[in-house]
């Protein structure tokens, strides 16, 4: 039986590995030494690495990612934790002027591998601003890689992949799942590619594009859909800059019918880009509008009547998986 | 660190001399790039530090290759002391495919890492958290090497200013913090932007020195960054180094700067740090009318084989708009 592993866990597995074997790898953030992160993701990290390795930094987040960011000119692995996702936009500037454009503008003559971990997202009563879900604006700015785990095989396999790969990652973890999701990971030198969706469900009959946390209710509606006749196939995308287009397409090709689910909110969310694209690119398939469920346009509150009131769920999946059926 | 004695670090004619070559270079510099923007050969992006270039050759004057220079936007000359030719830079603001960011961005939005260059933003001070980046990396390697982070009095009210000398201090990191005081900050004037006299006394509140200094004195600035250079090499940690100046033209070659007045202008030209020091090196024969004759012709040189290498240079390919944006 292989070892299971929360998808907190599985990130902090994920960071001592490579710690271990690369020893330009760091990471630096709020909170993330002797204590162990706010969420507890760097526990222990602090006590094998040492103050070098693992640095506490002043609340300061955009100096965080401009440190990262000197650090990867040297040939170093930054890994930045911004304590919440919701603080990444005081780090905005420096992650989309300074690190997304910087092979760019230096004639691709030099790479800026950070990463930047960002606890994102709702269902934990975290209000407006411990319960963001800010992936898109960063899917927008062209020079970055975004990726977003939905369980602790990917979250292990994922941060790893981030890690060693060349340009700038924004890693959204999500909250809701930290001590939710538990499972296997993968072990030794496996890592999940960046770039590459899996398909959780099988089926014929809609395509289910989703990422994160509304991976597990995209499962339970689609089951319930099964029962109906209806066979859905769930695709996570895992990665949503660069997303898999031909996983996308290969789906679409079989099911005639698309739908997107995401936790972020919906004008000019992941879900209007890839709805675009399915139209854009194999229109002629289609049997139906691509239909998308996300949270309204609104912030996150509170209270939790309110916040279950804005969250997707299995009813709000079933209800367009029904519409989209019915074309 | 003060009072710094101006005779401490001893130079010999020949580095007088060396000095007094940069500091007419970067001038001819800029002021072709003043006229070529005038013809409309250069298209914009022409911020010159004309009447600042003490600032430059005083900072980069005898620096390792190694130690790593983050310049502001009015330091082109920093970037030929520590190694890019002149050609190349003029191929830069020229927009050719054999700029520095092959025609992507010109003036200091780009680097050269094998050269310790950072290639910094538009955003003003965003180069001093990747300043602390760096130097922390030559303190996680307990190396002597040393940072220059070059910044204007403006950029000094600036986020990231703060972040990045808190964090310096914190870290007691190598790195000397430059700043440029030309008074204005496009068309605003200090007063109505910071409510003390010398930025150097903000180092004071991120516990370390900050010193102010006649920035238009070639040796005063040397002096200085010597002084600092042996603390930051030594362990001692980061020192700021006011300089104050004043630039002669507007903040770029599109402005009139009619916000200051003409009596203004003349005071600080009769302050010029050129001819300051060329008389300095009459008076002290270290300098004659023969060599001087023989400088001011090799600057001439140096900047028409740049020119004309520039222009005859070929554009980039319309293709690599879109190349180099990831690894």
């Amino acid at each position: 039986m292989p070892k299971e592993l929360t998808y907190l866990e599985a990130i902090r597995e994920a960071l001592a590995e490579e710690m271990r074997r690369d020893g330009k790898v760091f990471v630096l953030g709020e909170d993330v030494g002797a204590y162990g992160g706010a969420f507890g993701a760097t526990q222990g990290l602090h006590e094998e690495f040492g103050d070098m390795r693992v640095v506490d930094t002043p609340i300061s987040e955009s100096a965080i990612v401009g440190i990262s960011i000197g650090a990867a000119l040297r040939g170093y692995r930054p890994v930045a934790e911004m304590q919440f996702a919701d603080f990444i936009s005081c780090g905005f500037d420096q992650i989309v002027n300074q690190a997304a454009t910087l092979r760019y503008r230096y004639g691709g003559r030099v790479t800026c591998p950070i990463v930047v971990r960002a606890p994102s997202g709702g269902g934990v009563s975290g209000g407006l601003y411990h319960s963001q879900n800010p992936e898109a604006w960063f899917v927008h700015r062209p020079g970055l890689k975004v990726v977003a785990p939905s369980d602790a095989y990917d979250a292990k396999g994922l941060l790893k992949a981030a890690i060693r790969d060349d340009n700038p990652v924004v890693y959204f973890e999500h909250k809701f799942l930290y001590r939710r999701a538990k499972g296997p990971v993968p072990e030794g030198d496996e890592i999940v590619p960046i770039g590459v969706a899996k398909t959780r469900r099988q089926g014929d009959d809609i395509t289910l594009l989703t990422y994160g946390a509304m991976v597990t209710p995209s499962l339970e509606a689609a089951d319930t859909m099964a029962k109906e006749g209806v066979e859905v196939e769930v695709i996570d995308l895992r990665t949503l800059m660069p997303f898999d287009k031909a996983a996308i397409f290969a789906s679409v090709e079989k099911t005639s019918r698309a739908l997107v689910v995401h936790e972020d909110v919906k004008t000019l969310g992941l879900g209007a880009e890839l709805s675009a694209v399915i139209m854009e690119e194999r229109f002629d398939l289609l049997d139906a509008p691509v239909l998308r469920v996300t949270y309204p346009d609104t912030h996150a509150p509170f209270a939790q009547a309110l916040e279950q009131a804005n969250l997707p769920n299995v009813a709000k999946i079933l209800d367009a998986l029904r519409r989209l059926a019915a074309y | 660190m003060p009072p710094i004695k101006r005779t401490k670090f001893k130079l010999a004619p020949e580095q007088l001399l060396e000095m007094f070559y940069w500091l007419k270079l970067i001038r001819a510099f800029d002021m072709r790039l003043s006229v070529l923007v005038k013809q409309g050969k250069v298209r914009s992006g022409v911020y010159t530090g004309i009447g600042q270039e003490a600032i430059i050759v005083g900072t980069c004057f005898g620096l390792r290759k190694e130690d790593y220079i983050c310049p502001l936007h009015r330091d082109l000359g920093s970037f030929l002391m520590k190694g890019v030719e002149p050609r190349v830079m003029m191929s830069q603001m020229f927009a050719k495919a054999t700029g520095l960011s092959k025609g992507r961005d010109s003036a200091l939005h780009s680097g050269v890492s094998e050269l310790g260059i950072f290639g910094n933003t538009s955003m003003l001070g965003a180069n001093l958290p990747v300043a602390a980046g760096l130097a922390l990396t030559y303190k996680m390697e307990e190396s002597d090497n040393v940072v220059i982070a070059y910044f204007g009095e403006g950029a000094s009210n600036v986020g990231d200013f703060h972040e990045a000398l808190n964090f310096a201090g914190v870290q007691q990191l190598p790195v000397i913090f430059i700043c440029e005081n030309n008074l204005y900050a496009y068309s605003v004037p200090i007063e109505k932007s910071m409510a003390i006299d010398d930025v150097a006394e903000r180092a004071h509140g991120y516990g370390f020195d900050g010193v102010a200094i006649n920035g238009n004195d070639v040796l005063a600035v040397y002096q200085a960054t010597q002084g600092a250079l042996a603390r930051a090499r030594s362990g001692g940690g980061p020192t700021l180094i006011e300089c104050k100046t004043y630039r002669w033209h507007g903040h770029s070659e599109h402005d009139k700067a009619f916000y200051r007045t003409d009596e203004e202008l003349a005071m600080w030209k009769s302050r010029d740090p050129i001819p300051t020091f060329t008389t300095y090196l009459h008076a002290r024969h270290v300098l004659d009318d023969a060599q001087e004759k023989e400088i001011n012709a090799r600057v001439e040189t140096t900047i028409d084989e740049a020119v004309d290498f520039a222009m005859n240079a070929a554009d980039p390919d319309p293709g690599e708009a879109v190349t180099d944006l990831y690894a």
